[in-house]
């Protein structure tokens, strides 16, 4: 399934593609990516939410080992549904960004390259992004039925006790996902609306 | 007098819970078809697709639609002959919840304190019920999943008599456009009007389980509606916010009567999953 294009010129005309990249990401996996770029992502990548996010963050101030190496990683803002017996994992669509804002400095510090999730970010985890080299990317919040089609394999590793806000590790393949927040400043909400507003 | 037992709304709600999390309306789905025809944004075309093919995907393999299977609202009218026997009306709607959330595989997204330990309650209870009473001998369950992603995105302002028509319509459409992609567009905007600080609320709530589309009685506020919509769509935020012609699917006002010295309005909005089912037992 192709999500969206770039935008590359007036009044949002798109090319309708999209780039391949493989999780854990680098810093020319980055590099290469601009706001309004589609991706497929497959690889590995975990799920955190508000309160792993917080638990994080209290291990890094300990200077205490995180259950995962956060090095390259991409952090999936999901908290799924229960899955059917027979089934990998049950809806897994993002959640809304802004509240992980007050983490997602500290964490790209250490190392996340990228985050998926809905919605606005704060102009502070956009400053991180361009200083860390990081992305911030948006899947179709409310697809969470189709998105798990994506998810191949799905096991928790930290935190069982929240429940859906446990930290799950995920194998996907050609996950879709398109640039809100690039390295150099661009966004995506701001461009693609000026491009329709009347 | 009718007797009802506690039972059979239990079986109801539970019922209920699961099909709404699983099926969208023929009003959404009909009202998100409708949008692919009229969006110019490529972008919004294929997101628009994508959300059509959600539906498919949830209704064949029984996935919730989305993950957030939301606060438990309902909003009962209880026929006054109706006696409910072998339990109260506030137990048996939660033991539906419970039952429903729990054999749908649901997501259970309720914690206990809201303010320190945030513990989840295991069963996604208890249930947000609004109840009226009304003649008859019937039950009205009117039964919406509610996202919290949307739900953050509400507001509540109490206007002067003197900001009139345009005080309303501007706060509506600065607040959803301050909202933009976060309530995962394209959205169905819930309108309260009048009464108190309280009931202002509970009225944009109420607006959100309306069919999608189905304009308000009164043709004013039916015409309001439809220049709100313009209004809002014209910002250009378009499905999910990547740009685009359809940024709400509608805008839906109730209303209540006012004091003389108010002018209270309220923001509820939901995201294109607009989940609501009702049953009549």
């Amino acid at each position: 399934m192709q999500l969206t294009g770039r935008l590359t010129g007036e009044r949002g005309r798109l090319k309708l593609e999209a780039k391949r990249i493989e999780a854990p990401l680098h810093d020319d996996d980055i590099l290469s990516l601009k706001a309004g770029d589609n991706v497929l992502i497959s690889g590995v990548i975990y799920t955190a939410r508000d309160a792993a996010h917080k638990k994080f963050i209290e291990l890094i101030d300990k200077k205490a080992e995180l259950p995962l190496d956060l090095k390259g990683q991409i952090i999936y803002y999901v908290g799924p549904t229960p899955a059917r017996p027979g089934q990998v994992i049950g809806s897994a669509g993002p959640t809304t960004s802004g509240r992980m804002d007050a983490y997602t400095p500290r964490m790209l510090e250490n190392g996340m390259k990228a985050c998926i999730g809905k919605g606005l970010r704060s102009s502070e985890v956009k400053e991180a992004l361009q200083e860390h080299k990081g992305i911030y990317l948006a899947a179709v919040g409310g697809a969470g039925a189709l998105l798990s089609k994506k998810i191949k394999k799905c096991e928790v590793v930290a935190y069982p006790e929240l429940g859906p806000e446990a930290v799950h590790r995920l194998e996907v393949e050609d996950f879709p996902a398109t640039v809100i927040n690039d390295a150099y400043g661009n966004d995506l909400y701001a461009e693609g609306a000026k491009a329709y507003a009347r | 007098m009718r007797d009802l037992a506690a039972s059979t709304v239990t079986e109801t709600v539970a019922e209920m819970c699961k099909e709404a999390n699983i099926y969208l309306g023929d009003d959404v789905s009909g009202a998100l078809r409708r949008s692919l025809e009229e969006e110019e944004s490529p972008t919004g075309q294929e997101v628009l697709k994508q959300l059509i093919a959600n539906l498919e995907i949830a209704a064949k393999e029984q996935i919730p639609i989305c993950q957030d299977t939301g606060f438990a609202v309902f909003f009962v009218e209880v026929g006054q002959e109706v006696h409910l026997t072998g339990g109260g009306l506030t137990e048996a709607i939660n033991a539906g919840v419970k039952k429903g959330y729990t054999e749908g595989y649901l997501r259970k997204s309720i914690v206990d304190d809201p303010l320190y330990d945030r513990k989840n309650t295991g069963d996604n209870t208890p249930a947000v019920i609004y109840t009226d009473i009304v003649p008859g001998d019937k039950l009205k369950i009117s039964f919406a999943p509610k996202g919290g992603g949307s739900e953050n995105m509400s507001a509540v302002k109490m206007l002067k008599p003197a900001d009139g028509e345009e005080g309303l319509i501007d706060f509506v459409v600065n607040h959803v456009k301050l909202a933009g992609p976060n309530p995962c567009p394209p959205i169905v905007v819930g309108v309260g009007i009048g009464g108190t600080f309280d009931r202002v609320a509970v009225l944009a709530k109420k607006a959100l389980f309306r069919p999608v589309g189905q304009p308000h009685s009164d043709i004013k506020f039916a015409d309001l509606e439809k220049r709100i919509l313009k209004k809002i769509n014209d910002l250009g935020v378009g499905p999910q916010g990547f740009g685009g012609r359809i940024f709400a699917l509608a805008v839906h006002i109730e209303t209540f009567p006012s004091h003389i010295a108010s002018l209270a309005a309220a923001v509820n909005i939901n995201c294109h999953a607009s989940r609501h089912v009702e049953r009549i037992i």
